[in-house]
């Protein structure tokens, strides 16, 4: 019996295809097509291999906001992760005040990006901000636009005030999904606070978690509007970060080719780490 | 051990869910509370708890009053229709997990362990977690997790509801007897009449927050008080037929009449609702004295290798309940044979006046 050949299916998968070339396949090959060539107009190129990618690796500039970039997203996970499961077990459960509650800490996640950075700014100053004043007042010389540990911090401050509503409102789904039962169950076995968030709660809101921890870790390994707004990366270098540093370099210098190389190693890290922390959370779980 | 509740009610948002419930449990026994959906079972179980405070009325245990007793102070244990164990815990940690709270020794934890999975036919699994179970050993976990403490009421609400139709005739009796050796109070809540009958001890029937009555399960069983307990408590609910009482017949509906039997001539004359059971009903005749009804078939619905027959006649409709698959279709005239001393007879005001006798019970 011969096997009857039919591709007409082909043409059902076809538009998935064209979709996801046009959305990254043909967009990062773009980005790949610079990485390995010095092209100067479009009829001048030079294939180069790996020169940029070299120049890349070796750049001290680049490696310095890498650390800074890791420093920062590690502390920002650290703070936001516990705050919003803290805030998550505050929130009220039923009744007026829960919409009252959801609305009120959502209400930052609503506010773009740039306007966060200006409300930050303003906000910070000493002359004219409620924050600054109040620093003032308590005798802290705080000045964001001058001082790098306080330029840093508030970057800090604004992305936890930014971004903890999310964890808060994931973490507070994640609760509500928990059966009722279960809590009566504890009561009755007379388990502590403690016990029923370590062995109920914590465990019902891993999954929540990790798309928590995922979310917050890509999108402040990618931060650059806020910062850019807030303190144009200064003073100094203090809050230059990997974007930044990729947008100096690709539109400030216009070295597109290590620029290219760079989007690609930034991408690769990003991947990188999503992978090993998923992995790790899954082995984990395996393991129990 | 004993728990007793005093006129108790619970009202919430001015609903009444209870309403004036008086009981008293006898220590060692196995106590079932048979209700349909919103009837009060899982209020009252969080009241014998301390899970909830009665609005009125008392709870006490041994002759102590506990009704202001929070559930953390009491000695219970709880089994629910959801499989709640800690999902991060193996299988002996959860069994475990109460005795930990206890503060007993290691040694005592871990003789306690193995012995209730033993008993439970889980201990093959202690080293699993709950979610790499079947829903059977799941529960079996939770069940375990009850039993393991030395609760003096140990309550189930719906425990088998969630399982398969064969795992829950072996779980059932199972548990049976698995509290035949034990001195604490046992309250099982279910919706289904059979299940309170294959797990016998005592029952209550519960009704919109009222208790109808308790007693023994084959006593309620055979002598409802009233016909909603009637109704309540047989599975499909007792056929009821209003009929008349004269000095030598019973008419029913002014058009089927048969002579006043030796059993029937204690009523007074008058108007009464005849009670039937589904079961009693045949096809066939048992004896003389069985009434042939002329009827017309509604539906056959067949259930595993039983029949449940619904028919009417111009008058009142009937519900039989068969052995073995008999298939009929709509319309069809059938003759089916009313067995005249195996009527209960409900008054005016739904209270029992006669039942039949021979049937068991008192």
């Amino acid at each position: 019996m011969t096997k009857v050949e039919n591709n007409k299916a082909w043409w059902l998968v076809l538009p998935v295809f064209l979709i996801v070339a046009f959305s990254a396949i043909i967009p990062l090959m773009t980005v790949v097509n610079y990485s390995v060539q010095d092209i100067f107009d479009p009829y001048t190129r030079y294939f180069v291999g790996t020169e940029w990618f070299k120049q890349v690796m070796t750049d001290s500039r680049l490696h310095d906001a890498l650390i800074r970039q890791f420093i920062y997203s590690f502390t920002i996970l650290a703070i936001e992760i516990p705050l919003g499961i803290a805030v998550a077990l505050m929130m009220p459960t039923k009744g007026r005040g829960a919409s009252l509650a959801l609305i009120l800490v959502a209400i930052p996640l609503l506010i773009p990006w740039n306007v966060v950075g200006t409300i930050w700014q303003i906000f910070g100053r000493a002359d004219i901000g409620l924050f600054g004043a109040m620093m003032a007042e308590l005798g802290i010389n705080y000045n964001y636009a001058s001082e790098p540990m306080h330029a840093w911090l508030t970057v800090v401050l604004m992305d936890v005030w930014h971004w903890t509503p999310l964890v808060a409102l994931l973490c507070y789904s994640g609760l509500r999904a928990i059966p009722e039962v279960y809590y009566q169950a504890a009561r009755i076995d007379k388990a502590s606070r403690w016990a029923v968030f370590r062995y109920i709660q914590l465990p019902k809101l891993t999954n929540v978690l990790i798309i928590g921890v995922l979310l917050r870790f890509m999108d402040s390994f990618m931060i650059y509007t806020e910062p850019f707004v807030l303190t144009g990366g200064g003073p100094g270098t203090s809050t230059t970060f990997l974007s930044q540093s990729l947008v100096q370099q690709a539109i400030g210098q216009f070295d597109l080719g290590p620029a290219a190389a760079f989007s690609l190693v930034y991408f690769l890290i990003i991947l990188l780490v999503c992978w090993v922390f998923y992995t790790t959370i899954m082995n984990m779980q395996k393991d129990k | 051990m004993s728990l007793t509740l005093n006129n108790v009610s619970r009202v919430v948002d001015g609903e009444t869910w209870i309403d004036n419930v008086n009981l008293s449990l006898e220590p060692g026994s196995f106590n079932v509370l048979l209700g349909r959906t919103l009837s009060g079972k899982t209020t009252l179980m969080r009241l014998m708890a301390g899970l909830d405070r009665p609005t009125h009325g008392q709870i006490m245990m041994n002759g102590v009053d506990v009704t202001g007793v929070p559930v953390r102070e009491r000695n219970i244990s709880m089994v629910y229709q959801q499989f709640i164990n800690y999902p991060n815990m193996t299988v002996y940690d959860n069994i475990a997990s109460p005795l930990r709270l206890a503060k007993m020794s290691n040694s005592e934890i871990d003789r306690r362990v193995r012995e209730t999975a033993e008993m439970l036919r889980i201990d093959s699994y202690l080293d699993r977690m709950p979610l790499q179970l079947s829903g059977g050993q799941q529960q079996r976990t939770a069940m375990a997790r009850a039993l393991v403490k030395d609760s003096q009421v140990i309550l189930f609400d719906e425990p088998l509801v969630n399982l398969d139709y064969k795992l829950r005739e072996e779980l059932r009796q199972e548990l049976r007897a698995l509290f035949k050796a034990r001195n604490c109070i046992a309250v099982y809540a279910t919706t289904e009449p059979n299940e309170a009958l294959a797990l016998s001890g005592n029952t209550a029937v519960l009704h919109e927050g009222k208790l109808l009555q308790f007693g023994e399960t084959a006593e309620v069983y055979h002598r409802p008080k009233d016909i909603i307990t009637a109704e309540m408590f047989s599975e499909p609910p007792i056929n009821v037929v209003p009929g008349r009482v004269s000095e030598t017949e019973v008419t029913f509906d002014e058009t089927v009449h048969f002579q006043l039997n030796n059993d029937l001539r204690p009523l007074e004359p008058g108007n009464y609702r005849f009670g039937v059971r589904a079961s009693h009903i045949g096809l066939v005749p048992h004896s003389d004295d069985d009434l042939e009804l002329p009827v017309q078939v509604d539906l056959a619905e067949i259930s595993g290798s039983e029949t449940f027959l619904h028919v009417h006649n111009p008058h009142f409709d009937l519900v039989l309940h068969l052995s073995g698959v008999h298939e009929y279709h709509v319309d069809q005239q059938i003759k089916v044979y009313f067995p005249t001393h195996k009527l209960y007879a409900f008054n005016e005001s739904g209270r029992l006046v006669h039942a039949p006798a021979g049937l068991g019970g008192r």
